[in-house]
């Protein structure tokens, strides 16, 4: 019965709207609301067209899934913009949670928060049709002689020395479109990206841009799992968490993940 | 000063001596408060916690720090090949920009034109077009790195700064020297060299020790082409880490040689007064 009184008055008080289920009820920034963080620019194939609000792309209808399940309709969803730095800093954050493929470590986990992976990614060598004619293999030995690039404030730092360990110290950059100049200017022969980034940096962005191979998602050591990103200690990670498990139960999450992100079984997995 | 033992002091020397105590004991005991305000108050902030532990950790400082100081050669390196190549450009510039000679006026121009251009505009972005812009052209390795044409960025707009300095020397050698010295029979560029220059150099060294310090910490604007020096290693800590207090490293580093470099241009200022005056 008391359930029921609490139901009707958060219907009253969404004037009709839909209303969020028990366990996200009162947790939210603002009732009623949830409110989403991307990055700025948001990048393809996560979000298309830099507008989350449009639900297309990955992680916009991922978001919009989590959302539903959370009992929230997609007028009840507001985006907002957060840069890596913002979302680390601490203090009061103006986002429920934050998702920009941020890669759970350990070391993260003790300033912020992450819900359960929604995502593992395959790490792939973005390159040029160029260095591949040279006579470059995808196996780890031919690769170390690359001279590297990387996005500084990416996990594929870590993960370009311990996957492939290069002989040169490899050239760091503030985001995507640096490290993409900086392979057209011919100062480093290869990147390493999260695969649906690579495919679409190789596709769109760099000319005669190609994959020369990738470490598979499943990979034992390493793997790049991304979750959704909250303020330490907020309350409404369970809730997302369980969201998440009805999604990955339904099938619903896998769908989404075949119609945002190509299937890419034909790049060769590096030895 | 000047207060022999063997006499008794006069009043005058008592009242200074007490008023002089008082103000040190004035002057101590506020610091002493504000400190302890700033000490007592500061962590009594809701958010104390979580600053301490994401800006001053001392956990991820003792990690960080070793490959932070191996950065930091590298903005050493990248300072003492930069500062000489400025320090020839702008005294060429500075020249050239004072040619009296009519036939010359060309090279007048084109170095009035070079100190508008650099001088304004904002150093990441010279370095964005030429660090990633001449390479683009297709140049082979190694005539394409980053740090060729990035470190030829900061030298293009430094010597701008340091030519307008210089300059500013060489007009304040007053034109009757230079007139003096014509009379006794020097050439035009003699003149330049032996009477105007040397005094002029002297007088803008402290001005160019500021230019030079600035110089010190743009070289970290490098690493938006690539090269992995203290910022952009601090900045990889930070994202590892998801912890500010490699750039409170990366500060402390970039202080320890900043503050003495600033004291000595100061020091070189002052001895600079004292002798006009």
């Amino acid at each position: 019965m008391k359930f029921l009184t609490t139901t009707a008055i958060v219907l009253t008080l969404a004037g009709g709207a839909q209303a969020q289920n028990d366990c996200a009820a009162g947790q939210t920034l603002r009732d009623g609301t949830l409110t989403i963080a991307t990055g700025n620019p948001a990048f393809f194939p996560w979000v298309i067209d830099d507008a989350p609000q449009s639900g297309e792309g990955f992680e916009a209808a991922v978001a919009y899934a989590v959302a539903q399940e959370m009992g929230f309709s997609p007028e009840q969803v507001e985006w907002v913009r957060a840069s890596f730095d913002q979302s680390i800093q601490p203090g009061a954050k103006d986002f429920d949670f934050n998702l920009q493929q941020f890669s759970i470590t350990e070391e993260r986990e003790q300033v912020v928060d992450f819900s359960d992976p929604y995502y593992t990614s395959a790490m792939a060598v973005l390159t040029t049709q160029k260095v591949v004619d040279s006579g470059i293999e995808p196996s780890v030995a031919s690769l170390k002689g690359l001279l590297w690039g990387a996005d500084a404030n990416t996990t594929a730092v870590p993960m370009l020395t311990d996957l492939i360990g290069p002989d040169k110290q490899p050239m760091l950059y503030g985001d995507n479109v640096d490290v993409t100049a900086a392979m057209q200017a011919g100062q480093i022969d290869a990147a390493l990206f999260d695969l649906p980034t690579a495919l679409y940096l190789a596709a769109v962005v760099v000319e005669g841009g190609t994959i020369l191979g990738q470490f598979p998602a499943d990979r034992s050591e390493n793997p790049d799992q991304f979750g959704l990103l909250f303020e330490d200690g907020n309350p409404l990670k369970d809730c997302v968490n369980a969201a998440l498990a009805n999604l990955k139960d339904s099938g619903k999450l896998a769908e989404i993940e075949a119609e945002w992100l190509q299937q890419a079984t034909s790049v060769p997995v590096i030895e | 000063m000047g207060s022999n033992p063997s006499y008794p002091r006069t009043k005058r020397q008592i009242y200074e001596a007490r008023q002089r105590r008082r103000a040190n004991l004035i002057g101590g005991l506020s610091t002493a408060a504000v400190l302890m305000a700033i000490v007592l108050l500061v962590p009594l902030a809701p958010g104390w916690a979580a600053v301490k532990r994401v800006f001053f950790n001392g956990e991820v400082f003792a990690k960080t720090f070793p490959g932070l100081l191996n950065a930091f050669l590298l903005d050493i390196a990248i300072f003492l090949w930069c500062a000489p190549l400025i320090a020839v450009l702008g005294l060429a510039l500075a020249i050239a920009r004072d040619l009296r000679t009519p036939a010359l006026t060309p090279l007048r121009l084109a170095a009035v034109g070079f100190i508008d251009v650099f001088r304004g505009l904002p150093v990441i972005l010279v370095i964005y077009l030429i660090g990633f812009g001449i390479p683009g052209l297709g140049l082979p390795r190694p005539w394409n790195s980053p740090y060729l044409w990035g470190s030829l960025a900061l030298i293009l707009v430094y010597a701008a700064y340091v030519a307008e300095v210089i300059r500013s020397g060489i007009e304040s050698v007053h034109d009757s020297q230079r007139n003096a010295a014509l009379s006794l029979g020097l050439s035009g560029s003699d003149v330049m060299r032996f009477v105007v220059l040397p005094q002029a150099i002297r007088r803008v060294v402290p001005a160019n020790m500021n230019l030079f310090i600035a110089l010190q910490k743009d070289v970290a604007l490098l690493s938006f082409i690539g090269p992995v020096e203290i910022f952009r290693q601090a900045g990889v800590y930070k994202s590892l880490y998801a912890n500010f207090t490699p750039y409170l490293g990366a500060a402390l580093i970039f202080l320890a040689i900043t503050i003495p470099a600033t004291r000595y241009a100061d020091h070189l200022m002052n001895r600079q007064r004292k002798a006009r005056s």
